[in-house]
């Protein structure tokens, strides 16, 4: 099958790389960029293990064809640590909050997070435990990941009004 | 000393020992996705596999056309069971006792059974392929349900063993019949349900499921030709027993194999197994000369690798009038699939289903149970469970409940009354288990304390007169259950799976500085191993539990174990772990005596030290004992400060619990509400509070899964009924309700460190408290038993049923 030409954002670098236009998103990051932070956990968009950010919104990467992120911003798990290369509040959270056990939703878990954050900066648990029904965990029965992303939250909301 | 002078407390605090609440080393990787999963392996010239599968659930395989496939560029093979034949490769042996079909030979047995193995130059181009290699198929009729798999004119399933009448565990009644194996004292049994003032009786079924990972299996087998040497990365939980099955199989010597299990996405029992995709990808990857992938999608997860339970359990349970439980029998119709690929030890092929009697001190029982074969996939696994004891535990607590209706009893009464009593430990069950430790009352009467179960019976009360009246359409159950779960499997002389004993082990060396490094024959799959069993070391031998690397899953570094399943890490592995770090002790007090000039008697262990008896000031941290085994010539002692252990457990270890459900039932609609649950569970000594709390947590929430809504149900003729997420119930986190923990402490007596183990004991206890609940919210209305997954659906029936809607 013949290859495109792809072009796009990733985690603020300039990539590019020949893929074939049915080439899945999740598989060119992890084959391709060898970003093999976001997961594949089934093969139906229901487990939200390649959770990604595409220009300002969280994707499933196993549902998005590489030619649809064609000159597109994309945010990964490896993207989401502060500048400085120090963990972000929410991975922080995590680990502070026993948030994850196998490590295997995680990344997507923590990337949808991030997302959530931006567009709710004050979630409510029941706002949290919607704003990440699309990603499943099989290991921590989410209680810990709730009150990881409550704490980052509060965590940013502090840090924000530190700086102003 | 002066006032900087750290007190034991506080050097203590500083190793982050037991019982502490240590944040865990493995998340800094994890939350930066910077884990290192089977599919994130990459290697030079890599292939990838992917398998043709039976579209039919029994079918007879006319001809195999590989050549359109063949044609596709990129495609380097397919192979088929004609070519593993010749290396005798194209059936496996099952942990069973019976062989397994590596590429179907012939005839398909189930939905998804492996046909074809297509290798090529990547994912898209094999998948591609595997649509292209033609299979003519001749349908046969096929069996799914299990009650009719021994009928006389039942089609033969399994025609590579249909002379074989004597099996791996004694003699077939039926050719699609597998084993019986019977326990306990069946005349004792029947005579006391014979003169019994009440019994009661139910058919209690424990559907098909599947474990289901986040991560599904898979692996990357790569053949060294030049050394010789066969390096398999792959999701195993049990690698070093792999190594032995692989050597046994292939006739590659044991030292030139290799498994790796790299990080885990979870397993649960679904890893434990030994699947097509890893023999096919070693024999590819031996055929080709380069490294092979094989990773199997969702649905491929969910139709082909193991799942867990579909027991049928027909229970009598006797008791007075006054509700003393008399006698107990059970027969169970255990539906195996296609292949008894059972993970359960040697010699016992219903894993321990003979701790049916519970939390109870029953003094007749007697259990029979019949394996059978039919067309679905093949498995049997414990899902977060040790051998069958959930389906023990689920039948007792239901027939427990079932008992308490026919008596008119409370069921927490009818449990109070009838638990084995703290002062009868260590307790022989009538079914021949020795119960380790327990205190049972404590623990239920906590548990009812702290819920209110007064105020929530006469709430239900309350509300079950207002639903009369007509002012709500709202049913409240309140769900009671206790479970005492078998771990740690196990002891040698009775627990061996393929003759490997189930020991396990653990290697320490102190570098001279004194840190150190531990590996160890399990391997976490999230439990956090890492982090723990460096606390458990820390404890013992006084270094910092930051300073010790935990390893585990490299065959060529670890020690022989046989992995982590069935909640035997801590117990077994964990207690390797605590009897390698006391042979350090002892050699480092050799030390200490040596450099103190003292007796070795003189000396006494503080923490992380050793002092003289009555003079503190004169002492050696360990520290200081590891850097003199390197630098000293200590006469009669050799250098170096390293030990390894393998314990080999006297007893199994027996956690319990006290476990309680709150929900309420829209009978309009089925829809079903957890209010509340509560959860108490007694572990023996505790690790880390924090892991064991998220342990807790997630075997919950399986346990909700399994109770609301798991279930691989099959068509008659084979198909699968729905096998992705879609229609394979994993709770999101808007369904999953708050969970409460607590906990009391009743150390096993038997281990170095009193630990019992704790992984699955909420799967084990959740699932009946669950269906208790969802049991009780009718129980008024005549309602004795409704069989799991309490969806919505069969839950609206339910209510259908007894007349409460429509
Ligand atoms: S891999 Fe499951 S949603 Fe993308
Ligand atoms: S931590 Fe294992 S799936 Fe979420």
């Amino acid at each position: 099958m013949s290859k495109m030409h792809v072009k796009m954002t990733v985690n603020g670098k300039p990539v590019e790389g020949l893929a074939e236009p049915r080439t899945l998103l999740i598989h060119f990051l992890r084959e391709d960029l060898n970003l093999t932070g976001p997961h594949i956990g089934c093969d139906t968009s229901h487990c939200g293990a390649c959770t990604v950010d595409l220009d300002g919104k969280s994707v499933k990467s196993c549902t998005v064809f590489v030619a649809q992120a064609n000159g597109a911003e994309v945010t990964t798990i490896e993207g989401i640590a502060n500048p400085d290369g120090t963990l972000h509040a929410l991975q922080e959270a995590f680990r502070e909050h026993h948030g994850l056990q196998c490590g295997f939703c995680t990344p997507g878990m923590i990337t949808r997070a991030h997302r959530l954050l931006q567009e709710n900066p004050n979630p409510t648990e029941a706002e949290i435990r919607m704003g990440i029904s699309g990603n499943l965990c099989r290991c921590t029965g989410y209680q810990n990941i709730v009150k990881s992303i409550t704490a980052a939250a509060e965590q940013l909301a502090s840090m924000k009004e530190a700086a102003e | 000393m002066n006032d900087q002078t750290p007190t034991a407390v506080e050097r203590a605090e500083k190793l982050q020992g037991l019982g502490s609440k240590r944040k865990r080393v493995e998340d800094a990787r994890f939350t930066q996705g910077k884990g290192n999963y089977v599919d994130d392996i990459k290697l030079p010239g890599m292939l990838f596999g992917d398998f043709v599968r039976s579209p039919y659930g029994h079918a007879r395989i006319k001809s195999i056309d590989k050549a359109a496939a063949l044609a596709v560029p990129g495609v380097v093979a397919v192979l088929t069971a004609e070519d593993l034949k010749p290396l005798n490769l194209h059936y496996m042996p099952t942990l069973a006792g019976d062989v397994q079909a590596v590429l179907a030979d012939e005839k398909v047995l189930f939905q998804g059974q492996e046909v074809a193995f297509v290798v090529a130059e990547n994912r898209y181009v094999a998948a591609d392929a595997v649509d292209l290699v033609e299979v003519d198929y001749e349908q046969l009729p096929a069996i799914n349900d299990p009650f009719k798999a021994m009928d006389a004119d039942a089609p033969v399933l399994r025609e590579d063993i249909k002379d074989k009448m004597e099996g791996a565990h004694g003699p077939r009644k039926h050719v699609n019949h597998i084993f019986t194996w019977e326990v306990g004292d069946k005349d004792a049994a029947h005579k006391a349900i014979s003169e019994a003032e009440v019994v009661a009786e139910e058919m209690i079924s424990y559907q098909r499921v599947h474990p289901c990972p986040l991560e599904t299996c898979g692996c990357v087998a790569s053949m060294d030709k030049i050394n010789g040497k066969l390096t398999i990365w792959g999701t195993f939980q049990a690698p070093h027993a792999v190594r032995t099955v692989a050597s046994l199989i292939t006739n590659i010597p044991e030292h030139n194999i290799r498994i790796i299990s790299p990080d885990i996405g979870g397993g649960f029992g679904n890893k434990v197994g030994v699947y097509p995709g890893y023999i096919c990808s070693a024999v590819a990857s031996i055929v080709t000369g380069v490294p092979i992938k094989w990773i199997e999608d969702r649905i491929e997860n969910l139709t082909s690798t193991a799942f867990a339970r579909d027991y049928h359990m027909k229970g009598r349970i006797s008791a007075t009038s006054d509700g003393k439980i008399t006698g107990l029998d059970c027969h169970v119709l255990a539906d195996h699939g296609a292949f008894d690929a059972c993970a359960d030890p040697t010699k016992f092929p219903a894993g321990f289903f003979n701790i049916c009697t519970g939390s109870y001190d029953i003094p007749a029982a007697h259990v029979t149970v019949d394996g059978v074969y039919t067309n679905k996939a093949p498995g049997g696994v414990a899902y977060r469970c040790s051998f069958r004891v959930t389906e023990a535990s689920y039948f007792i607590e239901r027939m427990v409940d079932v008992l308490a209706r026919k008596l008119d009893m409370d069921p927490a009464d009818l449990r109070l009354k009838n638990f084995i009593k703290k002062e009868q430990f260590p307790y022989t069950s009538v079914l021949g288990w020795e119960y380790d430790s327990g205190d049972y009352e404590t623990a239920l009467d906590k548990a009812m304390k702290t819920v209110d179960y007064t105020g929530l019976r006469a709430e239900q009360k309350a509300n079950r007169e207002a639903f009369d009246r007509g002012e709500t359409r709202k049913l409240m159950g309140i769900g009671v259950a206790f479970f005492t779960e078998i771990v740690g499997a196990g002891p040698v002389k009775n627990c061996d799976i393929l003759g490997l004993g189930m020991f396990d082990s653990c290697e320490i060396r102190i570098h001279p500085t004194g840190s150190a490094i531990a590996r160890l024959g399990t391997i976490s799959q999230g439990q956090g191993h890492a982090t723990t069993f460096a606390q458990i070391l820390a404890s013992e031998i006084g270094i910092p539990a930051d300073m010790i690397t935990i390893e585990e899953g490299d065959t060529d570094t670890a020690p022989y174990g046989l992995g982590t399943y069935g909640s035997r890490s801590t117990p077994v592995a964990g207690a390797a772990t605590a009897m390698a770090g006391r042979k350090i002790r002892a050699k480092a007090q050799m030390i200490a005596a040596y450099l103190l000039e003292v007796h070795e008697d003189d000396l006494e262990w503080d923490v992380d030290r050793f002092q003289v008896k009555g003079n503190p000031e004169s002492h050696k941290t360990m520290a200081e004992l590891a850097f003199a085994s390197y630098n000293q010539a200590i006469p009669g002692l050799e250098p170096g400060l390293e030990a390894v252990s393998y314990y080999d457990p006297p007893n199994m270890t027996y956690p319990f619990g006290a476990y309680l459900c709150v929900l309420d039932i829209d009978v309009d609609t089925g829809v079903t509400d957890v209010r509340r649950f509560y959860a108490l569970d007694d572990c023996g000594t505790r690790i880390n509070p924090m892991i064991i709390e998220g342990q807790v947590h997630g075997g919950l929430t399986e346990a909700l899964a399994i109770a609301m809504g798991q279930e691989i149900a099959y068509d008659e003729i084979g198909n699968v009924k729905g096998a992705t997420l879609l229609d394979f119930y994993l709770p999101t986190a808007v369904e999953t309700p708050a969970w409460e923990t607590d906990y009391t402490v009743t150390p096993s007596p038997h281990h170095p460190i009193g630990a019992k183990g704790v992984g699955e004991s909420p799967n084990v206890g959740g699932v009946s408290a669950f269906s208790n609940a969802v049991n009780d919210a009718f129980a008024h209305k005549g309602l004795t038993h409704t069989q799991m997954p309490h969806d919505h659906w069969r839950v609206w029936k339910t209510a259908e049923k007894l007349g409460l809607n429509g």
